[in-house]
């Protein structure tokens, strides 16, 4: 029911230029996730959006209107802190109902509905107690409870499972995915945890020094980022690097050298790469693979036996790779090893860091999450 | 408690005995000149009268209680901390709020504001005697002229008032220093998920800022009582606990007892009616602090 639109937002304080021109489409009911390095300005984005912040310059649009000049409270956004943020003097109702109370509402109506949010969280036991008496999993409930009372157009949530420890982490992702299913509403989620950004996001928006670097789904990011920091930021353990050389670029890809001297070609549109152009080859970990014939080779120098995989981190000259391997390899720290990958999965970039296109498009890359219900 | 208990039996006479030389040292401070006091309020004992020894039985008791100065010292005292604290702490809460804007000059306007405070109260006391509210040298008075007012001898007329002003002037920085403080572990969050809930600066003030300060508040009610109850030096330089007993209080009603009628078992006896009133100030105020500081 609400679309958001930003055009060339800015922020600056003094002279620092926090947020560097930001355009961005929200769609209706759509889960969008910033995310990006601390101090990229993703939270300083969602206060702007917020109210909590004025943009320097530049359009924000709720529903075809500009709202540059509505105050945080009439914009009908409601916002979930990092920190929670709920009245330690107020008990759990009261907390909840607070913005209902400030508004007039009758104590019927408020009561009404602080019950059918607490109902949504199962908060019912939890309403006479102060936020002190809560643990951390609930005081976050909470905090979403006195949003979901609002009724808000947008949800706003400013890295809210940061402080939850991991396990309870894991819980609260799966519950906010099925709040977002069952509330049906438009959500903003900034966060720094790349894992968050994927399981729960339709759309991740990937942020570094006030710009926006890419937007696209998790898988569209995954496979084909645009440029050699969204790869290194999304995905874990992160990409490795390695410089090649190319050999030669036409229409049916670019063949590099590898380190070690082998040639490899990489089903990329050249662009205007030429013959003898350095470059980056990325491959992600979980792409190597341990092969006796294959074109890479190095010295083991760290083992990380998970169980079901093993990471094992490979020096090949100065470079240290990360290898995701299967859980019963039986290789031993400073064992030589050889490995390879499938060219198809390699990515390349160029001196300033951009992606070459993929020749072919990975068949997830346009999934959205909604796709996965049907 | 159950570990503190057992933890009592287990090193209880190491840790009595290493506590014993500082709670005997207490205990004689306190009750040394606690028990002088009760034994010279049922003694006849007048320095003047050197003769006149003996003890004197309620005789005392019954003489302060039936005098007429007694009864209105104690509305002068409770008048005088009622008010000063409703000063101190309303105004000390709104300064606090108001300093914790970002202003220009900030910095200089906090320490500006709380200065007063350093300041020895004799020294305040005849600042504001003989340069504020003198009816002739006054600032007071010089303003009152700007608009063709007559001056007006503040002692004479407001003996009460000034009194309150002076000790207002010198606590109220104590209750801004101790709130600002309280104001600053104010969480920016808190203030803004109440903006977002849609809470204009006045619903902020009383639903946010003020139930956080509530703690720091009745701390400064309690340490402000504590010292307003025993004011003397303010009395004693500005108006003598004049004009007759309008700004005598019980300190300066036992200074007037003991020091200048030179009756020390009437005094005594004074001092003991003021024991008790503090304690009894003093119950209830533990009470409210504890409680606040409960939850």
């Amino acid at each position: 029911m609400s679309t958001l639109q930003l055009k060339q937002i800015t922020k600056s304080f003094d002279d620092t230029h926090v947020i560097k021109g930001v355009d961005l489409e929200v769609n209706d009911r759509e889960f969008v996730v910033f995310v990006g390095p601390s101090g990229c300005g993703k939270s300083t984005l969602l206060r702007i959006i917020a109210g909590l912040e004025s943009a320097s310059s530049g359009d924000l649009v709720i529903d075809g209107k500009r709202i540059n000049d509505v105050g945080p409270a009439d914009r009908g956004l409601a916002m979930v802190f990092q920190s929670y943020a709920l009245y330690p003097h107020m008990t759990v109702e009261d907390n909840m109902g607070f913005s209902l109370r400030l508004a007039g509402e009758s104590k019927e109506a408020r009561r009404t509905k602080v019950m059918e949010a607490a109902r949504i969280l199962q908060l019912e036991p939890l309403l006479d107690r102060k936020p002190k008496a809560l643990s951390g999993g609930q005081r976050q409930r909470v905090a979403i409870g006195r949003a979901i009372v609002r009724n808000p157009s947008i949800f706003l949530f400013d890295e809210p499972l940061s402080n939850l420890d991991a396990a309870l982490r894991v819980q609260m992702r799966i519950e906010l995915a099925r709040l977002h299913e069952e509330l049906d509403a438009t959500m903003i989620y900034v966060t720094h945890d790349q894992i968050e950004a994927m399981t729960m996001a339709d759309k991740i928006v990937v942020l570094q020094g006030g710009e926006v670097e890419q937007v696209g789904s998790p898988m569209e990011l995954y496979h084909h980022p645009c440029n050699r920091f969204v790869a290194g930021f999304i995905g874990s353990p992160k990409m490795n690097f390695l410089p090649v050389e190319t050999v030669n670029a036409d229409a049916d890809g670019v063949e590099v050298t590898l380190p070690g001297g082998r040639p490899c070609r990489v089903p990329v549109t050249a662009g205007d790469t030429r013959p003898g152009a350095a470059l980056e080859l990325g491959i992600r970990p979980e792409h190597l693979m341990l092969d006796d014939e294959g074109p890479l080779e190095g010295e083991i120098q760290v083992i990380e036996r998970l169980g079901g995989q093993t990471s094992l981190y490979i020096t090949m000259g100065e470079t240290l790779l990360t290898l995701m391997a299967d859980g019963d390899v039986s290789h031993r720290v400073h064992d030589k090893v050889r490995f390879g990958f499938e060219p198809g999965r390699a990515h390349l970039f160029d001196a300033e860091g951009l992606a070459l296109t993929s020749l072919e498009r990975h068949h997830l890359a346009g999934l959205k999450r909604q796709d996965h219900r049907g | 408690m159950a570990t503190r208990a057992s933890g009592r039996t287990v090193g209880g006479l190491r840790s009595l005995s290493l506590q014993a030389p500082a709670v005997t040292l207490l205990l004689i401070w306190m009750l040394v000149p606690l028990g002088m006091t009760l034994w010279f309020s049922f003694q006849r004992y007048n320095l003047l009268m050197p003769g006149m020894g003996g003890f004197a039985g309620l005789e005392n008791y019954r003489y302060l209680l039936t005098d007429p100065a007694l009864w209105s010292s104690m509305g002068t005292t409770l008048i005088l901390v009622g008010s000063v604290l409703a000063i101190s702490v309303i105004g000390g809460t709104l300064l606090a709020v108001l300093y914790q804007q970002d202003f220009f000059g900030r910095g200089v306007a906090r320490v500006l504001a709380i200065s007063p405070f350093f300041i020895m109260p004799t020294v305040s006391a005849l600042v504001w005697k003989n340069m504020m509210m003198h009816p002739s040298n006054g600032v007071l008075a010089w303003f009152n002229g700007l608009f063709g007012l007559p001056a007006i001898d503040w002692f004479s007329s407001y003996p009460l008032l000034s009194i309150i002003i002076i000790v207002s002037w010198q606590w109220l920085p104590f209750a801004l220093l101790i709130l600002l403080t309280a104001m600053q572990s104010l969480d920016d969050d808190q203030v803004e998920a109440a903006r977002m809930d849609g809470a204009g600066p006045v619903a902020i003030f009383f639903f946010i800022t003020l139930p956080h300060l509530k703690r720091a508040i009745s701390v400064v009610i309690m340490i402000q009582m504590i010292f307003l109850l025993t004011i003397f030096a303010e009395i004693f330089v500005t108006t003598s606990g004049g004009p007759g007993l309008a700004t005598t209080n019980l300190a300066y009603l036992i200074y007037i007892r003991a020091l200048l009628e030179f009756d020390v078992g009437g005094a005594s006896a004074g001092g003991v009616i003021a024991i008790i009133l503090a304690n009894i100030v003093a119950i209830f105020l533990v009470r409210m602090v504890a409680k606040n500081l409960e939850d």
